[in-house]
């Protein structure tokens, strides 16, 4: 499975990194989402992979049973899942207004732009 | 007593605009009356503290490091708390009527307020990072209070140049102080109570020079950039953009002498070490001489005042390098005294005439006798004339050099000559504005006849005469009977310098004067000579113009080139790193990441074994992985933009079960909560997002898709080699172990974001509030707009 991940993680990155170097303005922020996606699975490949074995302990127990998943990866992901959302409403409706106001929506112009 | 100090001045200053805001008229007089009490209260300790009994306590503040918050007030500590409490609610007062009606008038009072809890707390800090943290509070302070008429350029530059200069000064004296607190301690960790450092022999120990000897440098390095020595000085004549006020309270009497202050606190250990003495002297020799020539070719009132400002502090550092803790501690009384009393009356003369120059005034004293006596009481005592205190200061310094034989002589006839001119400044700037010939005044004023002014100059109401009446009358009175409060202060913070009781000696003018010595000689010489030299003022200004043009070409010319030039130099370092756009920006970042990460990775890598990933594949993850993929894949190419939001969407399902299928049902939740709120938000606004356009050529897009596909694969055979590594097995069996015996929570990874790692998941709560908060502004601005076009 590891193989297959660190796949999904290549594409996921080179689509991602490619969208970013888009001009269109929409793509880069849709290229933002394919890198985080692909940033989360990079974490979570980073430790081993035990399949459906959360690590969650029993009523009693003083701590999971082993083979368990590795819970720092997934505590780190969390965080990134939330953060990531919050930065891509933000991006999202930034977007749209400088769509609004400056009439742009080729980055390069965008950069260009003096503020009105 | 000095904590309660400092408690009070704090709660001024929060509560400085409310009183502004109710009370308008009062709100000077009440912010100022309980510091006055305050200064009757360290007046009331100046006995105990003349007898040698200090007050002085102490809070645990790092434990482990041996930092404490410790206060002590001793003749050093009590001398300046005296006069921040004294000029402070003079500032105050004036600042209630000269800036009445201002609209952060709330805010200025706020900063003096907190600017003087800043000095207090530096002086009778007992802790060198204690002392540091209020050291850089004053600075901070100081750069708020002269960039207080923020629309002018002038105020911000010079709020900027002081900012930079004292902060840059800070740095050195940080790094100075950690150097002597480790000396210090020898062995046993760093001392940073002051007053083991002083006590502390270790310093003076050969073995110790490798660290006092830089020590040394860097500390009198933040001391001269803070005091305006030569050449660091050219940020305070700039200063006096400040209003009166700040220039009366920083920039003559307190924050200005906080070099000088921690130069004289630390004497006692360091004084007598020839590379300590001889910085002093020889700055502050140059300092002395340079500022008061400076001072005798300038017109207006506060930079003639600021200049001899500037001299009077080399004059005082000079005396720290001689050892002459009495006089040192005599000048600093006289000068705090005279020069916040002439700082006051110069702002009076602006506000009254709008005159700024002393030329163009004459003959005031009918108009505004009050301000004439302060004025002229103050200009008699800095230009040394018998009976006020700073006669007998300078008679002190003088005797001072004289005793120091042939070594001194040089000092004699810097004093000498620097005592001339400043002679000539205390006349023009003191007394030539009130006597002669009426004045004509309609010329400057000419456009603001049709108002008040019309009615001419006169004497402020009290307020403003308060401060300068009574800083006049403290420098005649220290002057004719000392024994009332300028003795007891003087002795016992000449005994702060020099670590030990100092032998009396007279103090009054009167007892300096006679019977006569030869620095009595020089000194009245130097008086007759400097109204000799103010005479002859115009001609003395066109012989020394030429050496003037010479050293034009000054710290400050050049300051201006120095800013461009380090701005120039990040927008050259900015546009090689980036490129003109963002897109550019981007590009590089990738080639950078992948060349130079990439080497690092094949060189000295680990070859991930294929065989062994590939193991432990099903059919259902290889389904999972191939939406995953598929969506990433189809994103580039669906043209329209709610076709992508849902290609996306569908990644990020397939991403939630491979969470799901590997032990992260947190993770998969969370994913589908988030995925389908991103759903609906960008469905929301994907109408009003711009088009997806194909801007860029074909042979672009293949370069890019090269660059991309290289970056894909170095993340892919990153993710190879670091799978399953071990290193972070230990933090995560920590984690686990811990959670239920002390976390009580059987969910491991819910434990680590609420409970051990709590506080990142208030941060990212934090971000999220602040994305939240952007979202809502912009919708709403654009709304708004929208409604009113």
């Amino acid at each position: 499975m590891t193989l297959l991940l660190a796949c999904s993680i290549a594409i996921l990155f080179a689509i991602g990194g490619y969208l970013l170097m888009r001009r269109s303005i929409v793509r880069v922020v849709f290229g933002l989402v394919l890198l985080s996606h692909g940033a989360n699975l990079l974490i979570f490949t980073s430790a081993n992979l035990v399949p459906l074995r959360p690590p969650i302990a029993r009523a009693g127990a003083p701590a999971p049973e082993p083979p368990f998943a590795d819970p720092l990866p997934s505590a780190l992901i969390l965080t990134a899942i939330v953060i990531g959302f919050g930065v891509l409403s933000f991006t999202l409706v930034l977007v749209r207004r400088a769509a609004r106001e400056l009439r742009v929506d080729d980055v390069e112009e965008l950069c260009s732009e003096r503020p009105r | 007593m000095a904590l309660l100090a400092l408690a009070v001045l704090v709660v001024l200053a929060v509560a400085a605009p409310f009183v502004q805001r109710a009370a308008p008229r009062r709100a000077g007089a009440i912010l100022a009356a309980p510091i006055l009490l305050l200064a009757a209260g360290f007046l009331a300790e100046l006995p105990a503290v003349a007898g040698g009994t200090f007050a002085s306590s102490s809070w645990p503040w790092i434990p482990d490091l041996g930092i404490a918050f410790a206060l002590r007030v001793d003749g050093l500590a009590l001398l300046f708390a005296i006069l921040v409490c004294t000029v402070g609610p003079f500032s105050i007062l004036h600042a209630g009527e000269s800036l009445a009606g201002h609209p952060r008038l709330g805010r200025f009072q706020s900063t003096l307020l907190c600017f003087m809890a800043a000095m207090l707390g530096l002086v009778v800090a007992d802790d060198l990072i204690l002392l540091f943290a209020f050291w850089e509070l004053t600075s901070f302070t100081s750069f708020l209070l002269i960039g207080f008429d923020r629309e002018r350029a002038d105020a911000r530059r010079a709020a900027l140049q002081a900012l930079l200069v004292t902060g840059g000064g800070g740095l050195a004296l940080l790094a100075g102080l950690l150097l002597l607190a480790i000396a210090a301690g020898t062995g046993s960790g760093p001392v940073f109570s002051v007053q083991g450092l002083l006590e502390s022999e270790a310093l003076r120990e050969p073995a110790a020079w490798p660290l006092v000897g830089p020590a040394i440098v860097l500390v009198l390095a933040g001391c001269f950039a803070k005091s305006a020595m030569v050449p660091l000085h050219f940020w305070l004549p700039n200063a006096m953009e400040a209003p009166t006020p700040v220039s009366a309270l920083l920039h003559s009497s307190t924050m200005v002498k906080a070099g000088v202050y921690l130069a004289a606190r630390l004497s006692p250990a360091l004084g007598g070490i020839a590379l300590w003495d001889n910085l002093l002297l020889g700055f502050g020799a140059v300092t002395m001489l340079g500022a008061a020539f400076a001072a005798s070719r300038h017109s207006q009132l506060k930079k003639i005042l600021a200049y001899t400002t500037v001299s009077s502090l080399g004059l005082l550092m000079l005396l720290l390098g001689l050892g002459a803790a009495k006089a040192a501690a005599a000048y600093l009384l006289a000068h705090a005294l005279f020069k916040g009393c002439l700082f006051y009356c110069a702002g009076i003369l602006t506000e009254e005439t709008h005159v700024k120059y002393a030329e163009k005034l004459s003959g005031l004293a009918r108009l505004m006798p009050m301000t004439a006596v302060a004025a002229i009481l103050g200009a008699l005592s800095m230009a040394g004339a018998f009976p006020l205190f700073g006669f007998s200061g300078k008679e002190l310094a003088l005797k001072a050099e004289l005793a120091a034989g042939s070594f001194g002589l040089p000092l004699v006839i810097a004093t000498v000559v620097t005592a001339i001119f400043t002679v000539l400044a205390a006349v023009l700037a003191g007394i030539k504005p009130f006597v002669g010939a009426p004045p004509r005044l309609d010329e400057p004023s000419a456009e603001s006849h049709a108002d008040d002014r019309a009615a001419g100059p006169r004497d402020p109401a009290w307020p403003r005469l308060l401060g300068p009446l009574v800083l006049a009358g403290a420098g005649l009175v220290a002057g004719l009977a000392p024994g009332l409060f300028a003795k007891p202060m003087v002795m016992s913070t000449a005994a702060s310098i020099a670590g030990s009781a100092v032998p009396e000696s007279p103090l009054s003018a009167l007892g300096l004067l006679w019977p006569p010595t030869l620095a009595t000689a020089l000194s009245i010489a130097a008086l007759v000579l400097g109204i000799v030299l103010f005479a002859l003022r115009g001609a003395w200004r066109r012989a020394t113009d030429p050496i003037a043009a010479a050293s034009a070409f000054g710290p400050d010319r050049r300051w201006n080139a120095a800013l461009d030039g380090l701005m120039a130099t990040g927008r050259l370092v900015a546009t090689l790193l980036r490129g003109p756009t963002l897109t550019g920006a981007v590009r590089g970042a990738l080639i950078a990441i992948v060349a130079i990460i990439g080497l690092a990775a094949w060189r000295a890598g680990p070859r991930p074994d294929l065989k062994e990933a590939a193991e432990g594949t099903t059919l259902l993850d290889g389904a999972v992985v191939a939406v995953l993929v598929i969506s990433a894949i189809a994103a580039p190419m669906v043209g329209s933009r709610m076709g992508t939001i849902a290609v996306l969407g569908g990644a990020g399902a397939a991403l939630a079960a491979v969470f799901l299928l590997y032990g992260a049902p947190d993770l998969s939740m969370t994913t589908i909560a988030v995925e389908t709120l991103v759903v609906v938000i960008a469905s929301l606004v994907a109408a009003q997002l711009p088009r997806i356009k194909t801007i860029s050529g074909a042979a672009a897009r293949i370069r890019d898709l090269g660059i991309a596909a290289s970056f894909g694969l170095l993340v892919g055979w990153l993710a190879l080699s670091v799978a399953g590594r071990s290193e972070l097995k230990p933090v995560s069996d920590e984690h686990v172990l811990r959670s239920v015996p002390e976390a009580y929570g059987r969910n491991v990874v819910n434990v680590i974001l609420v409970d051990f790692r709590a506080l990142d998941t208030l941060g990212e709560i934090f971000v999220l509030g602040a994305a939240a908060v952007g979202v809502t502004a912009m919708l709403g601005t654009a709304r708004r707009r929208g409604a009113t076009p």
